[in-house]
């Protein structure tokens, strides 16, 4: 099944704007008017926000499930194998967490929202949520199932709390089916939420 | 209410009710309000810190959980440290949030 869930469109801009609206034009012209940023670096940096999706964290699962040396560094140290291809992680820390038949990893930031936006985007709403940062870490087989994820009592289940300068990505059990398939084919399979760990990849279509 | 000694946002492991699922596409003045704090953070600025940005959201209190949306705090918190750091003033920043009022209301189709 999809992982795609219907997105509410922003609000229209009909009514009058609110005051933290208002705030944010007033705030972001003053500061251009001090010279401290200017219109174009806004833009840019809205711009490269829209272009990061759950599409380059797929990239780099795909490569771990297919390249075990690239898998090792990636485990060793997130930040310099997401490096090798091109994504950079600024200055936080990548920790990636790998999944296996007897243990499941899943993240959350309890304190705010953490999140490896460089491989994923800006976060879902709910992962912003109290429900999901309040019980994840207390009850998280329950949460789990919320999303349609059922994981086996004989399996672990490891919660990770991110951090401001720390983020961990969830590196999923390769679906069985896919023997000889390449790092695209695979990639398709990867989705944002089995990179946060609330589901599984896609399955294969099966014949 | 929360037990002594836990901020409002330390939330980990109290109870809470179901994940509610449906997402929002973001609102293109919630991704400015990001990329200025991406922007003020950066290595060519530093003039905030994402911890900073936390602690500013942490101090709104518990009603801005509730009342608040995601991003208006954020922008609460940015435009809070930036007025402690000196690098706005309150004078300015009422007289630029008037203007751009002034502006929406004459012309509610412009851009902002």
């Amino acid at each position: 099944m999809s992982h795609d869930h219907d997105h509410a469109p922003p609000p229209d801009q009909d009514g009058p704007l609110s005051y933290y609206q208002v705030m944010e034009t007033a705030v972001r012209e003053l500061l251009i008017e001090k010279g401290i940023l200017t219109a174009d670096q806004v833009r840019a940096t809205v711009e490269a926000m829209d272009a990061r999706s759950p599409a380059i964290g797929a990239r780099v699962v795909a490569r771990a499930w297919t390249d075990p040396a690239f898998k090792d560094r990636l485990l060793a140290d997130g930040s310099a194998a997401c490096a090798e291809l091109g994504v950079d992680m600024g200055p936080t820390h990548l920790v990636v967490v790998e999944n296996s038949p007897q243990v499941h990893n899943v993240i959350v930031c309890t304190l705010c929202s953490c999140y490896p936006r460089f491989l994923l985007g800006l976060p879902p709403d709910w992962y912003k949520a109290r429900a999901y940062r309040s019980r994840v870490v207390r009850e998280p087989r329950t949460v789990l199932r919320e999303f349609g994820t059922e994981i086996p009592e004989d399996v672990e289940l490891r919660v990770h709390d991110s951090t401001a300068d720390m983020r961990y990505m969830v590196l999923p059990l390769r679906p069985a089916g896919t023997e000889g398939w390449d790092e695209a084919r695979l990639a398709e399979l990867v989705t944002r939420d089995c990179m946060i760990g609330v589901t599984a990849p896609k399955s294969p279509p099966s014949h | 209410m929360s037990e002594p000694g836990r901020g409002v946002h330390d939330m980990g492991g109290l109870p809470a009710g179901p994940v509610d699922r449906s997402e929002h596409d973001y609102a293109l003045w919630e991704k400015r309000v990001d990329a200025l704090l991406v922007l003020l953070s950066d290595k060519e600025r530093r003039l905030l810190r994402v911890d900073e940005l936390r602690r500013g959201i942490e101090q709104l209190g518990e009603a801005a959980y509730e009342d608040m949306t995601y991003y208006e705090r954020w922008i609460a918190s940015v435009t809070g440290n930036l007025l402690e750091k000196g690098i706005l003033t309150s004078d300015e920043l009422g007289r630029k949030m008037a203007e751009v009022e002034g502006r929406a209301a004459a012309d509610p189709d412009g851009g902002s």
